[in-house]
């Protein structure tokens, strides 16, 4: 074994709890970095998942002027015969499912409380429900032809006290500005874990909701998804909609993409400042090695030891306490980012509009990636390798007569 | 042959504003096989004197040549260079590096000069010189005052260094293990021809040297041969 690498060893080991506390920091600075990098990066992937999957889709296609959050039932602002055109979309090979939508805006009624809800008009069948479909909770989902029964959010269920079977009032807006006012039975109660969306959006088959609100044939939107997001330019690319505008998954999330690099900044910027914990922590230890020996490193000098390979010593115990902590700061993070990304955080309704920009769920499940594990470590390892820089180059400068007078 | 040569050395230490003089001109020459002691009371110039020939240290004026090479314009890493392989030291205090057993200590002077294989068999020789075979893989806490001292020695003379430079080397030692050291380096003197300089005020000391120079007050007073 190399002496230089032998004899930083023996010290480290000289001051077993020192070196173990200091590559504890690293560990624990490291763990942080992975769990919070994971956690960032799940919660900014998670809220772009359901924002695809309940909002925008992958890619839309609407009326020029369209805005969803608008509800707008003006003909101008709507699509005219829509399941011809996702019909159409939908032979697309990389295309998993694409279907008209109708926002409309409305209010239940049920005994005698009133909330304001968005009434989305869906095809049933359509691959595009499967969230709602692989949701439900109970009671039953419903069929094309259906034209009295609605589905309905579980919170909204608990909040009115709605059991599968219930008949309640729906107030509906019309294309012509006035509103309809019909009964309907509640089918069955879902939920997507996304407390705001479920609160506040009532699903009801498209055909019914075009005639209560006087738009046949019209739908707000084509919504579709794709087998695989990466196929996004080229489908966007294949598709033919004249007089209607094909917006992608980026154009349709622009909040999200700005927050996910405000994010980034911002865990940048919580990298340094952990690191720069660590490495105070580092950078005193081996000070305080230095220090302790003095009379030593004059020792050593005495015997031909040259400044650079002073240096090397101290840099190499820095480097080995480097190594050890983001091992074992690998070993506690990786299993603990890897549970929490199965079993996830609870967080609960986040208060969130269902209409907002940004779809949270009820948690946050961590993302980890090889590459996050990656530079968290190698951030960490030279960070900590950086800061035993200062002490070694102290302990290089000691003249070997002036260590040998040292008391230390 | 000269191994050591200075001519009108001088050493200032400058604390604050107040200069103290340890040299105030020492001319000197050390020959090869010698075994010469400094003597003079605490505050002579001895110590000084010694790490200026051990090139530990730069004189304020004066030249210093060792093994007939110009030492006074090295820089830190030169005459790092020039000690390994020519200049031993034992110090007074147990200078060992606390971390490695006996055995390291001994052969950490030879990968320091760069020889990195075969060297057991030379540190093994040095050991059994000082009578220390058996302590080979002890650390230094775990020997006595004395045996860390003898390890001292065999360290000193691994690199088959010309000189050896011992500032106080029985300081800390009693009579019996001060006198064992000092036997050891008189016949490893002998027998290897390795020049010795000590550093001391122990009489013990004083009577094994065949050349005893006198300094006070920075000068070197009294040069004289004991005829051993």
């Amino acid at each position: 074994m190399n002496y230089i690498l032998k004899m930083s060893l023996r010290n480290l080991a000289r001051n077993k709890r020192r070196s173990a506390l200091s590559a504890i920091a690293i560990a624990i600075g490291t763990a942080l970095l992975l769990f919070m990098s994971a956690t960032i990066r799940g919660e900014m992937r998670g809220a772009l998942d359901l924002t695809i999957n309940l909002r925008t889709g992958h890619l839309q296609i609407h009326a020029e002027d369209y805005k969803d959050e608008n509800m707008s039932l003006k003909r101008e602002d709507m699509i005219e015969g829509p399941l011809e055109i996702s019909g159409q979309i939908e032979e697309i090979a990389q295309v998993k499912a694409a279907s008209p939508r109708l926002n409309i805006s409305g209010i239940v009624a049920f005994k005698n409380e009133t909330i304001g809800v968005q009434i989305l008009g869906i095809d049933p069948p359509s691959a595009t429900n499967s969230m709602y479909i692989e949701g439900m909770v109970a009671g039953e989902y419903f069929s094309t032809d259906d034209h009295e029964g609605v589905l309905i959010g579980l919170p909204l269920a608990e909040s009115l006290d709605i059991n599968p079977g219930d008949t309640i009032d729906l107030i509906i807006n019309t294309s012509e500005g006035d509103t309809d006012e019909q009964r309907f039975t509640v089918r069955g109660i879902y939920t997507t874990d996304t407390p705001a969306y479920d609160k506040s959006t009532i699903f009801m088959p498209l055909e019914k909701a075009q005639t209560i609100s006087r738009t046949d044939n019209y739908a707000s939107m084509i919504y579709i998804l794709l087998h695989d997001m990466d196929d996004t330019a080229a489908v966007k690319d294949a598709i033919q909609a004249p007089g209607y505008i094909v917006e992608d998954w980026v154009e349709l999330n622009q909040l999200i993409v700005i927050v996910e690099q405000l994010s980034n900044a911002m865990m940048f910027f919580f990298n340094l400042m952990v690191l720069g914990v660590t490495s105070t922590v580092i950078m005193n230890t081996l000070l305080m090695a230095v220090y302790e020996r003095t009379r030593e490193m004059g020792i050593l000098g005495a015997l031909g030891m040259k400044a650079k390979q002073v240096k090397a010593l101290f840099l190499t115990e820095a480097t080995l306490l480097a190594i050890g902590g983001v091992l074992i700061g690998l070993a506690i993070g990786v299993p603990l980012v890897l549970y929490y990304a199965q079993v996830g955080f609870f967080l609960g309704d986040m208060g969130i509009s269902a209409n907002s920009s940004f779809m949270f769920g009820n948690s946050i499940y961590p993302y980890p990636t090889v590459g996050d594990a990656i530079s968290v470590s190698v951030a960490a390892l030279l960070i900590t390798m950086l800061s035993g820089y200062y002490p070694a180059s102290q302990a290089a400068k000691l003249e070997p007569v002036d260590a040998l007078h040292s008391n230390n | 042959m000269e191994i050591a040569k200075l001519t009108d050395i001088t050493r200032v230490y400058t604390i604050g504003e107040v200069e103290t003089h340890a040299l105030r001109g020492v001319d000197l020459s050390i020959g090869e096989g010698e075994f010469t002691t400094l003597v003079g009371p605490s505050g002579s110039g001895k110590t000084t004197l010694l790490q200026l020939i051990g090139c530990l240290d730069k004189p304020t004026s004066g030249k210093v040549f060792i093994n007939n090479e110009e030492a006074t314009g090295m820089n830190r890493n030169q005459r790092a260079d020039l000690r390994k392989g020519t200049i031993g030291f034992i110090f007074q205090f147990f200078a060992l590096v606390p971390t490695l057993t006996a055995y390291e200590n001994v052969e950490l002077p030879l990968l320091l000069i760069g020889k990195k294989n075969n060297h057991k068999a030379r540190v093994m020789e040095l050991l059994d010189a000082v009578g220390l075979v058996d302590w080979a893989e002890h650390r230094p806490d775990q020997m006595s005052g004395g045996q860390q001292q003898r390890v001292a020695v065999a360290r000193a003379l691994a690199s088959e260094p010309l000189l050896i430079l011992a500032d106080e080397p029985t300081a800390n030692l009693d009579t019996e293990n001060g006198e064992q050291v000092m036997e050891i380096m008189k016949k490893l003197n002998e027998e290897t021809g390795t020049t010795f300089v000590f550093a001391t005020h122990d009489p013990r000391v004083i009577k094994y040297a065949k050349r005893v120079i006198t300094l006070e007050d920075g000068l070197i007073i009294e040069d004289k041969n004991s005829g051993k």
